[in-house]
């Protein structure tokens, strides 16, 4: 084979320091851009993605909206689009679940466990693709939302600080749901797996309607959750402060402190089950 | 070649729960050799590939890929081998090419040397025509081949395919035969599993026979067969009513083996071959087929293991004992 002898190469040396960070990056966005290549192939992943918040908004807006405003000082659908926002990053992280959980059956996490990559990096180039993801769902869904009249009360920049804030809360919860997919290794179990986790998150919470309207047990819980906390910070940076005694920035801080605080917790736990996962 | 040793195993171990996948498992392989672990399902062969390729920690014993602990210097051993594993781990949105290029760039090659090397690669294993389709559109053999390639992008001096024609036709089969033999010709060293003893037998220098977890033999493919150190006579009868007719016609030449309408004799019965069918004719037997053949590692792992190595689901792919030889 004189063609195969035409390529030499030489074995690379173990990485140390800082050429071990710079590894680790160069292997998560390699990562990163292998699952954006399978998310352009797949289209219909963000086609549903956002049909399915469209939906709600929809559902919401025109069916329980009625019901639902006489408790407001805002119109219903301001005061629904920051929670469709939440609930849309968490139902996407879901997706995150499944595509871990496709790699470990289909031996793809064996065959990078068996190469010289960096630990993380499987993790961080499916948690940075999904947050792409969520980037084009967020924008696709916010078009419809205007189209039925959602309108910003504060101003661009509140919104866009919004924004930023939901795609991060969708990063965080990623690293939640990479737990879960590692955890039980097979896509359709993923999926099913990660809707107990995710309803009561999604429903018991501010999203959709005022905390005020729930049983005395529930509001705790319903008023600290994640994403509550998210919810109610995107609304306040969005449409203005809804509640007195409470201002943007003590929501913001709240939902960041949860954010983080998801991230420093759950990315240990994802990376060291990964490290076990096959 | 030179004579140094590329694989170590040391009374390796490992359990999963109370099941002890290896129960003390030693093997050298010299470099640029194949090496063949043949065993049934469930032997503990994709476990030993699995702690060699630094997937799996092992409980117990040592386990050195050209001098470097799999343990210890991990980062170090991945460097230096490639895997392709039991299931075509490729990813299926990703085209052949970029599937290689993917596993190129997080192997750590030169940027320049990685469309090279997998262009070379998809040629070498007939995949230059599919290359830029995603690897769901591939057939079974298209996806295993592309899997090999994988594991051969770095260049890496150490090879391990568990099972590699596990599920192939028999054209791929032969295909993917010709391609590994290619790749040790370069001087590879490759481990190699199989439950298919002919393919132990065709490709590996060395085999060792593992059963529940432990090496039971290991040797030369010859060396194996010598073991029972003898010929095989074969009959086949036209129904079970005859074979056991004809198993008590031959009882004067010691204790023929009787498998439905099949039986078996040693090949250094007195009179031999002519004996067998003289004693058939004189009961008014006729067999359908009398063959004398070598033993066939398949008669080795009878006698070593007093079971038969099990076949997957895909046995019709086998090559017939004593065919294409």
């Amino acid at each position: 084979m004189s063609r195969t002898a035409a390529i030499p190469f030489t074995i690379p040396d173990e990485r140390h320091g800082l050429g071990r960070i710079g590894g680790a990056i160069s292997d998560a966005i390699a990562l990163w851009q292998r699952n954006l290549i399978g998310l352009r192939r797949t289209p219909q992943t963000i086609v549903f993605s956002t049909l399915q918040p469209v939906i709600f908004v929809l559902l919401f807006r025109y069916v329980f909206g009625g019901a639902v405003s006489q408790t407001l000082t805002v119109p219903y659908v301001d005061y629904l689009m920051p929670g469709i926002f939440c609930q849309m990053v968490v139902f996407g992280a879901m997706l995150t679940a499944v595509g871990l959980a496709a790699d470990l059956k289909s031996g793809m996490l064996e065959r990078f466990h068996s190469l010289p990559m960096s630990r993380s990096a499987v993790l961080a180039g499916r948690t940075t693709a999904d947050l792409t993801r969520n980037f084009f769902v967020v924008i696709l869904v916010s078009i419809a939302g205007f189209i039925v009249g959602f309108r910003i009360h504060t101003n661009v920049f509140g919104f866009l600080a919004g924004m930023g804030l939901v795609l991060l809360f969708g990063y965080a919860l990623s690293w939640v749901f990479a737990t879960v997919g590692l955890a039980v290794g097979d896509p359709e179990t993923a999926q099913a797996a990660s809707f107990p986790v995710m309803a009561p998150l999604v429903f018991a919470s501010s999203a959709f309607v005022s905390v005020a309207t729930m049983p005395g047990w529930l509001r705790p819980f319903a008023e600290h959750q994640p994403v509550s906390v998210t919810a109610s910070a995107v609304r306040a940076l969005m449409i203005g402060n809804t509640t007195p005694g409470t201002s943007t920035a003590t929501y913001v801080w709240q939902a960041l402190a949860w954010l983080i605080g998801l991230i420093v917790v759950f990315a240990p736990i994802a990376v060291r089950q990964y490290r076990k996962a096959v | 070649m030179t004579d140094e040793t590329a694989i170590v195993v040391e009374s390796l171990t490992k359990k999963f729960g109370d099941v002890e996948a290896l129960a003390g498992v030693d093997f050298q392989v010299e470099s640029g050799t194949v090496f063949g672990l043949l065993g049934p399902n469930g032997a503990g062969k994709t476990t030993a590939i699995r702690i060699l390729t630094t997937i799996l920690p092992p409980d117990g014993g040592r386990a050195e890929v050209l001098g470097y602990d799999v343990v210890r210097d991990a980062q170090k051993v991945r460097l230096r081998i490639g895997m392709a594993g039991q299931f075509a781990a490729v990813d299926p949105l990703l085209t052949g090419r970029e599937n290689l290029r993917l596993v190129g760039k997080v192997a750590q090659m030169p940027n320049d040397l990685i469309l090279p090397r997998a262009d070379e690669l998809l040629e070498r294993f007939e995949l230059t025509d599919a290359a830029n389709r995603p690897a769901r559109t591939y057939s079974g053999g298209m996806r295993r081949r592309l899997d090999i390639a994988a594991a051969l992008v770095a260049r890496p001096p150490v090879l391990f395919l568990d099972e590699p024609t596990t599920g192939l036709d028999l054209h791929s089969r032969n295909e993917l035969w010709a391609m590994i033999k290619e790749l040790v010709a370069e001087g590879t060293t490759l481990l190699l599993t199989t439950q298919y003893l002919e393919e132990a037998d065709r490709l590996a220098g060395r085999i060792a026979v593992i059963d529940g977890g432990r090496v039971i033999a290991e040797g030369t493919p010859s060396e194996l067969k010598a073991k029972l150190g003898r010929s095989v006579i074969e009959l086949s009868m036209a129904d079970e009513t005859d074979a056991f007719r004809a198993e008590r016609a031959l009882s004067h030449l010691g204790r023929p083996e009787l498998d439905g309408t099949i039986l078996r004799l040693p090949g250094n019965v007195p009179g031999g071959a002519m004996e067998v069918l003289r004693a058939l004719d004189g009961a008014g037997l006729e067999p359908d087929t009398l063959m004398v053949r070598e033993p066939s590692l398949d008669d080795v792992f009878l006698q070593l293991t007093g079971h038969k190595a099990e076949r997957s689901e895909l046995e019709d792919a086998t090559v017939p004992v004593g065919g294409a030889r």
